[in-house]
């Protein structure tokens, strides 16, 4: 074999099975620290993502929500940026969604306000996420603090306006009123009853669709379009991409805008799919997990949607833990996601050199 | 007229009090940062010393074992962001962001398992906490208009990790600015490769920096759970690592003007307790949400380079490379 095949094949599919098993060996010990039997856990959280059609519906429903901040961060990291505001895109995002909904909900069909409260997402998420990508490029203000302050902001901002403006009086919880009828996705149920097909009640909706749709479409716009191109050499190397005619300063924005219209995508799913009414921190928790599934899933798309996909089952597989074991809450989920982000992010260096100097001995003996 | 004033001198007691995890927590990414290392994870690592001072405190009975828990596990952390950025040059935001996430599971995990208690730790007793020190006759000039109140409610009556905040920013001017050690750590976060051919150690000089904010960070933990409050609480640091690392942005990566970027912030915070709910004449309900977003408002100004320019230090956030 080639040194060239060897090193592709040590990082698309060594290095990353290697970080992952690392993680998992460190949620083991978690497990027998806290006396929990770790094979017990992981048939319960298995059997709780899987094991059931609802446990299923659960578990795309999670998927869903991390393949869009997955898809969010990936195509920031590929221009060279790293979005960790995907959590208060994604709040702006239900603003935008609750205004459309509230606002027109009692005038348009469902057929013309259900795309226009998509559209309203996508453009609020852009929108929170625009300031930040200005910054960076025309005022050289990082993005990673931006974006921090950004998520601060929004939350404070979502707080006032649900407090003061959409909340009726006499609710325990800041929530606006109920959207309309007509502002509601089908249900997974729903939409398979369409095709005769039965499937049980769960959060799970249409806004599948639009994450596998916004999978294909990220992994054309990256690699079969101009514009993506531009986007990589950006992230590749800036100095390089101004010699050969490119706007970095454009290709930030533009990766920016995306980056929030995708993580803005949240909302569909959690207000238009299953809330049906705004509510405080719907967006709790995605925007950060979005970073453990990019970095897992290597920034592909393809990735990214195996990625969500264990983390749909793990958040799933999780709340069906703490309801079987009572000493354990979803907070393990957590400890894992950190532990991934840290083995696949931070250390996804650690076993690289001294495996790629083991695997080069082995090619020139062979 | 009266009035005002115990007001004022309330808030201001009040913003003492929220000002000092800032002042620890800031002066903790100062050392980082100034060395090189992004600290994206000063919340993490507040959080387990929270939670390591809480629980060694409940169970041992003494606060001093409890602090030096939280300074243990708080430098683990640091340990472990260093030996992702250093060692293996990481990249620094991912392990920070790593950091603070494994941070916030970690100690609801065991805490849960350890204590039965929703993730808190049992509350500690007064002996087990860092109590309020009144300095010499704070009680007998109490009853002196003005005066008396400023040195009984605002200078006297904080426990010591608030005197300790405040000496500490002198101390770090003098060690940044008037030792060797300083010197060096401040050159290898502009340009290591001149450090480095200085023959003085890139990474030991890099790790030295993150284990002192390992230390400060400790310190800040141990003041949530051990002196401000009375036990660990889930998530109770509630982004003030992030809110020092505004101030430690906003006041330039300097150690004085860190001082005034975290009273600033702390008063704010305090002002914005006191007036939820507070109808002003003239301006009506004051948006306590405002109030409380300010700071970081006032960050981003900053960093658009609209209040003058925050430089970071040049070479904050890059791995050294030795040799290619």
């Amino acid at each position: 074999m080639k040194a060239a095949t060897l090193n592709k094949f040590l990082s698309i599919f060594l290095l990353p099975v290697l970080n992952i098993l690392t993680a998992f060996i460190f949620t083991t010990l978690l497990f027998l620290v806290i006396g929990i039997d770790p094979w017990e856990a992981a048939k319960i959280l298995v059997q709780g993502a899987f094991g059931y059609e609802e446990g299923i519906g659960y578990t795309l429903y999670y998927t869903t929500n991390f393949i869009f901040t997955g898809l969010a961060v990936a195509i920031a990291f590929h221009a060279g940026l790293f979005n960790i505001g995907g959590e208060g895109q994604a709040y702006i995002g239900g603003l935008g969604v609750s205004l459309i909904a509230l606002g027109l909900g009692s005038f348009l069909p469902p057929l013309l306000l259900l795309p226009l409260a998509i559209l309203a997402a996508a453009a609020f998420g852009a929108a929170w996420a625009a300031i930040p990508a200005y910054l960076q490029a025309y005022r050289g203000s990082h993005i990673v603090i931006t974006t921090i302050m950004f998520n601060f902001l929004a939350a404070s901002l979502m707080v006032y306006l649900l407090v003061n403006i959409f909340s009726e009086a006499g609710q325990g919880m800041p929530a606006s009123r109920a959207f309309p009828e007509s502002a509601s996705l089908w249900t997974w149920q729903t939409f398979m009853a369409k095709w005769g097909v039965e499937f049980a009640a769960s959060p799970l909706n249409v806004s599948l669709i639009l994450a596998l749709i916004c999978c294909a479409a990220v992994w054309v716009f990256l690699w079969k379009t101009r514009w993506g191109y531009e986007l990589r050499t950006v992230g590749a190397n800036p100095e390089a991409a101004i010699y050969a005619g490119i706007n970095p300063k454009r290709v930030i924005i533009l990766a920016m805008l995306i980056s929030g219209a995708l993580a803005g995508f949240v909302s569909v799913n959690e207000l238009l799919g299953v809330q049906h009414r705004l509510v405080l921190g719907f967006n709790t928790g995605y925007g950060f997990a979005g970073i453990a599934v990019a970095l897992m899933g290597r920034n592909h798309p393809l990735g990214v949607m195996l990625a969500a996909l264990l983390f749909g089952a793990l958040y799933q597989g999780g709340a069906e833990l703490a309801f079987e074991i009572p000493s354990v809450t979803r907070d393990v989920v957590v400890v894992i996601q950190g532990l991934i982000i840290l083995f696949s992010g931070a250390l996804e260096f650690m076993y690289r050199a001294p495996l790629q100097r083991w695997l080069l001995s082995f090619a020139r003996e062979v | 007229m009266q009035d005002a004033w115990v007001w004022l001198i309330l808030s201001l007691d009040a913003t003492l009090r929220v000002s000092t995890p800032l002042i620890f927590a800031a002066l903790a990414g100062l050392f980082s940062e100034r060395s090189g290392i992004v600290d994206i994870g000063l919340e993490g690592k507040m959080l387990v010393g929270a939670f390591a001072a809480a629980t060694v405190a409940s169970v041992s009975g003494s606060v001093w074992l409890g602090l030096l828990m939280a300074i243990v596990a708080s430098v683990g952390f640091a340990l472990l962001h260093g030996f992702a950025c250093i060692t293996h040059r990481g990249n620094q935001v991912v392990s920070g962001v790593a950091i603070n996430i494994l941070a916030s599971g970690l100690t609801v995990v065991l805490g849960l398992a350890w204590f039965h208690q929703g993730g808190s730790t049992p509350a500690l007793s007064n002996d087990q906490r860092f109590t309020a020190i009144n300095l010499p006759f704070a009680q007998q000039v109490a009853d002196i208009p003005g005066l008396g109140l400023l040195y009984s409610e605002l200078l006297s009556g904080h426990n010591i990790l608030v005197y300790l905040a405040f000496a500490l920013v002198p101390l770090s001017w003098w060690v940044l600015y008037r030792t060797r050690f300083g010197l060096r750590l401040r050159a290898v976060g502009e340009n290591p490769k001149a450090v480095d051919t200085a023959g003085i150690s890139v990474a030991g000089l890099r790790y030295r920096a993150v284990m002192i904010a390992g230390v400060l960070c400790g310190f800040a933990g141990a003041y949530l759970a051990n002196a401000q409050n009375a036990q660990f609480i889930r998530d109770m640091t509630a982004g003030q690592g992030f809110m020092a690392l505004a101030a430690l942005i906003f006041a330039k990566w300097r150690p004085w003007p860190i001082l005034f970027a975290c009273l600033l912030f702390g008063f704010l915070d305090a002002v914005a307790v006191r007036l939820q709910g507070v109808s002003l004449p003239g301006i009506g309900l004051v948006p306590v949400q405002l109030i409380e977003a300010l700071p970081y408002l006032l960050t981003v100004i900053l960093l658009a380079g609209f209040i003058g320019r925050a430089n970071p230090p040049k070479a904050v956030g890059l791995p050294y490379v030795k040799e290619r």
